[in-house]
């Protein structure tokens, strides 16, 4: 299984990758102590939304599935949660609330998934319905403002959101500042490894042979349907986890999280990081949060409109991505240094042989 | 014994009428060509063996067993593999991985890597088995695809235009290869323009001619047949 955290589907490989991954890794364990409770508690924020970027990177980088419906299933498990930790009382219920709606946003994904690709629908299609579904949730939840609009006691609440749900909790411990931190960066090493695998496995294998040509795959015996629908479900399912996370770490949800500007956001951390990497989407995501947070803080409307730039300049200069593209500059120039270390030493090597002959 | 029986088969593009109700059997372990001039409906009638196309009439056997209605997906699990007329590989995939892909149903391990290189090696792809698919010429994509679909080990290989873009060669080799797997026992049904290459492989032809049966039987007897070379051969006669 190790073998296939190495695979040719993901760019960073071998021990250097690794060490630099545990070094990343150790500095990010150390970091709580080192820094304020704020800034802590506002990485938390940042690694929240990773797993949604992480999953459109998986559906439409390695699957071909272009979807804008990220937030519509961030807002199925947002909201869900909310509902179920109202209604089960809050404590360590919380834990099975998080759970049952992540597993609830991946049956919402598992149903409207089956409708479009047995309804074979693809491409720019693919990318309409599900904005299409994001867009009628947003709508839907927006009218919900009267006291009629509840699911027990759980009010939804409209634009104003719904609140009052309580945190992650296990016995009567919050997981709220470095406890939420250290949980994010456990799921995200445990997601990041587990997505790892999958790309580089045999499934990982006819998720991108679907991609690049799905009438060859399924003249190989693969019916590529089944291997959509598996990429749909899990890459929404992980929206559906920063959906969860989300509500549990500001304890409100709103319409504004599932709308249009947020549904666009997902797209514009992937491409811009290179969706046809989890490494790339993985940092480049990151950096992007923490920018578009820092901006925010003086100007929200200057944070959208560099999200805006960004993604031209994606388009326009680098289609595959900025972080993927730099990635790929620095495995080339350390290929063609090592082969340029390796040329003299075999040249010796040939030398030392004839003069020994 | 039929290993692909054809009853009836029609397929309509709106008013074009692609197929019109073919008969057609193939039997085990022969090579079957199908000829016929450009628009006869060869390749139209390849993809609806397979099942890219759904026929408009009639039905269609494999091993007995009517598969009309089965998606491409389970004729191919059933025993059939095809390699199309416009190359269709992976072309942003690296060569050795469109080969592993291909494999990979099928087996694992060591025994996986070892019929890769044994494929790599067979289609002179070795050299280039690193090298993305799409990087490869017309001729070399033409092995791969070949190769994709022998990965199979197929009961039945259909191979449309297998030597389209191929040197005098290259097509040469491809027709031993194709002699050598049906020694082994594989039936092969192919559609092809270039007669040197029919007349090197063929044991059984059917002529297609504007979507119908034309004629059927042995190579000698099809070479033999005038109206054949007229519609086929554009061959003229002094009256």
């Amino acid at each position: 299984m190790f073998k296939l955290l190495d695979g040719p589907q993901t760019l960073g490989r071998g021990k250097i990758f690794w060490s630099c991954f545990l070094a990343v890794l150790a500095g990010a364990l150390i970091y709580p102590l080192f820094a304020d409770s704020y800034d802590v508690g506002n990485f938390a924020y940042f690694l929240i939304w990773i797993f949604m970027a992480l999953g459109l990177c998986l559906m439409w980088g390695y699957g071909g599935m272009l979807s804008f419906g990220q937030t519509f299933f961030f807002g199925i498990a947002g909201y869900g949660y909310g509902v179920l930790a109202i209604n089960m009382g809050g404590g360590t219920a919380t834990i099975a609330a998080l759970i049952l709606s992540v597993v609830i946003a991946m049956i919402a994904a598992g149903i409207l998934g089956y409708f479009m690709i047995w309804g074979g629908i693809s491409g720019i299609f693919f990318g309409i319905v599900t904005l299409s579904a994001t867009l009628v949730l947003a709508f839907f939840l927006g009218q919900t403002a009267g006291p009629e609009w509840h699911i027990g006691p759980a009010r939804l609440n409209g634009f104003n959101g719904m609140k009052g749900m309580d945190p992650l909790t296990v016995g009567s411990f919050d997981i709220e500042g470095s406890a939420l931190y250290y949980l994010m960066i456990a799921l995200i090493v445990i997601v990041y490894v587990a997505l790892r695998i999958l790309v580089n496995s045999s499934v990982g294998n006819v998720i991108v042979a679907t991609r690049e040509n799905p009438q060859r795959a399924e003249m190989l015996g693969y019916d590529v349907r089944k291997y959509q629908l598996l990429t749909f479900v899990i890459g929404s399912g992980l929206a559906g986890l920063s959906g969860a996370l989300y509500t549990s770490w500001g304890q409100f949800i709103t319409p504004s999280s599932i709308g249009l500007p947020a549904a666009a956001m997902p797209i514009v951390w992937v491409a811009f990081s290179g969706r046809n990497d989890l490494t790339a989407t993985l940092v480049g995501s990151f950096l992007l949060l923490f920018g578009f947070q820092t901006i925010t803080v003086y100007s929200q409307q200057a944070a959208l409109v560099l999200m805006g730039v960004l993604l031209l300049a994606t388009v326009m200069l680098a289609p595959q991505g900025f972080v993927l593209g730099i990635g790929r500059l620095v495995v080339d120039w350390w290929s063609r240094r090592r082969r340029r270390d390796e040329a003299p030493a075999l040249a010796d090597a040939g030398r030392l042989q004839s003069d020994e002959t | 014994m039929a290993l692909v029986d054809v009853k009836g088969v029609s397929k309509r593009f709106g008013g074009l009428t692609a197929v019109s109700d073919v008969d057609l059997t193939v039997n085990a372990g022969e090579v079957h060509c199908l000829i016929g001039p450009n628009g006869a409906g060869k390749s139209t009638l390849f993809k609806l063996i397979v099942g890219l196309y759904p026929p408009t009439t009639g039905s269609i056997f494999f091993d007995t067993v009517d598969i009309t209605a089965e998606r491409p997906y389970a004729r191919v699990q059933r025993g059939m593999s095809i390699k199309m007329q416009a190359p269709s590989v992976f072309k942003e995939l690296p060569v050795r991985q469109n080969i592993q892909i291909a494999l990979q149903e099928r087996l694992s391990g060591a025994e996986c890597r070892a019929e890769e290189e044994r494929l790599l090696a067979l289609l002179n792809l070795a050299d280039d088995s690193g090298k993305l698919a799409g990087a490869l010429s017309h001729g070399q994509q033409q092995w791969l695809e070949i190769g994709m679909a022998l990965a199979l080990q197929p009961q039945l290989l259909l191979l449309d235009e297998p030597t389209a873009g191929m040197s005098p060669e290259e097509t040469y080799k491809t027709g031993e290869l194709i002699k050598s797997f049906n020694a082994e026992g594989m039936t092969v049904l192919v559609v092809e323009h270039d007669m040197a290459f029919v007349r090197q492989v063929a044991q059984r032809v059917t002529v297609l001619h504007l979507g119908k049966i034309f004629a059927r039987g042995s190579l000698e007897a099809i070479l033999e047949d005038e109206k054949v070379a007229e519609i086929y051969l554009g061959k003229t006669h002094a009256h």
